[in-house]
């Protein structure tokens, strides 16, 4: 089910209209607060509902995992790198996730190209990409695979 | 321009009746409170409000539901009478009066002006008609007011309107039904300030059009939000306090329970402040 915006909420700041892959998030010309101005091209991503600072913006989750009478919120917080997702089924159960969006301090992990040495000839002709072997530790044992690792892959979904 | 005077004063020295001016404000009255109430009933504001206090008030009763994860003890409140009296003076401090719904502090600091100046200008105008006398405190707040509203509601249209700002239109590029509030609010000023300053006809007589566009389109135009953000901004307030805000998530990192979760295991030496990260960008690319 598309997006839709508690007008209460809004304060028209413009964070969905940016982060929308579909510009369908507009600021009303007259109420000056944001809307969906086409629903049937939304495709619920959920940018425009994480990246609204008043939590102005909602979706209805799909009905094979919540029926009509559900809730499903969700809270980005970028300052602590989480996201947490609350689902209320119409049952009255409740299900409360809490999940990282980053390990490192935004901004702080991303590369200075412009810094780096050009790539010679040789590394140009190699079949490995840009910052291989190191960045994906090809250089440290070979590849790491779970069995590797000492890990197992346990079935089922676990947090 | 002597901001201790208003016209209004000599507009009573120049023949028109206190009685006339009293006739067209309370008739401006009645419009505002007859349009609000119509707005109110037609987009069922208040409807919804009293729904959404009812059904935060389920969501509090249904008390610390059956939870799969997740600290939900204790996390519920029935609030006390202080703490509605605390939400009360907070939406009337904070909401209302400082306009804090606003995260960008320009548009914040353009609607503090706009919504003070309209409150001074109006306020000193219904004062001085009404008790048939004008003194140098009133006519300054009417003056202060009319200049605040002037670069309130003017900043607004050349700096903020959404459809100039990002969409290329031209700032003369009028649709009536849409900027009717935005134009009534810029004329009132000017034309005002205009009359205080140039005096004569027909400056009152666009004072009068424009102070009439204002008032009477209340229920095309977004005028009565003045009426029902207060209610949602109280509404916010009560469901923050209360605990049941909506049902959005509480989880937070700084829970030692949710820092030991396997899924957390990632953050464990991670700082607690991460910065910012889409938000080191205003939104200025729509």
């Amino acid at each position: 089910m598309p997006t839709f915006v508690y007008m209460t909420r809004c304060d028209g700041c413009g964070h969905c209209v940016d982060i929308c892959p579909s510009d369908i998030m507009h600021i009303d010309k007259k109420y000056r607060r944001a809307l969906n101005i086409e629903p049937n091209m939304c495709w619920e991503c959920y940018s425009c509902v994480k990246a609204c600072p008043h939590q102005a913006i909602d979706v209805r989750g799909y009905a094979d995992f919540a029926p009509l009478g559900h809730s499903v919120r969700v809270l980005r917080d970028e300052r602590k790198g989480t996201i947490a997702w609350r689902v209320k089924f119409r049952d009255g159960r409740v299900k409360n996730f809490l999940s990282p969006i980053t390990t490192k301090p935004w901004g702080s992990a991303i590369p200075d190209f412009r810094n780096e040495a050009e790539p010679t000839q040789a590394e140009r002709d190699s079949e490995l990409l840009s910052f291989e072997p190191e960045s994906i530790r090809l250089d440290d044992g070979g590849l790491h695979t779970l069995e590797s690792n000492g890990l197992k892959l346990k079935e089922g979904v676990y947090y | 321009m002597d901001i201790t005077t208003t016209p209004i004063a000599a507009l009573a020295e120049n023949g028109i009746a206190w009685a006339d001016m009293q006739m067209y404000v309370s008739v401006m009255i009645g419009l505002v409170i007859v349009m609000t109430i119509a707005d109110l009933l037609h987009k069922k504001s208040a409807t919804y409000f009293f729904q959404a206090a009812d059904k935060a008030d389920e969501l509090l009763a249904a008390g610390e539901a059956e939870s799969s994860i997740g600290n939900e003890s204790g996390r519920l409140k029935q609030l006390s009478a202080g703490d509605k009296v605390n939400a009360l003076v907070g939406t009337v401090a904070i909401d209302v009066a400082t306009a804090g719904e606003f995260s960008n502090g320009p548009r914040r600091l353009v609607h503090i002006f706009t919504m003070w100046g309209f409150v001074l200008f109006v306020a000193a105008t219904a004062i001085i008609i009404y008790g048939e006398a004008e003194t140098a405190t009133l006519a300054t707040a009417w003056n202060i007011g009319a200049i605040m509203l002037l670069v309130g509601s003017w900043g607004y249209w050349f700096a903020f309107k959404v459809d100039c700002q990002s969409e290329g239109q031209s700032y003369f590029q009028i649709d009536l039904k849409k900027d009717i509030f935005s134009l009534g609010l810029m004329g009132t000023s000017l034309t005002a300030l205009g009359w205080e300053i140039y005096g004569g006809n027909t400056w009152f007589v666009l004072v009068l059009v424009s102070t009439t566009a204002l008032f009477g389109s209340v229920y095309w135009s977004k005028f009565s939000h003045m009426f029902f953000k207060p209610m949602a901004a109280y509404n916010k307030r009560i469901i923050e306090a209360n605990g049941t805000n909506e049902n959005l998530p509480h989880e937070t990192r700084d829970d030692e329970w949710q820092q030991n979760r396997h899924s957390m295991e990632l953050l464990k030496d991670a700082p607690m402040d991460m910065g910012l990260g889409i938000k080191r960008s205003k939104p200025e690319n729509y």
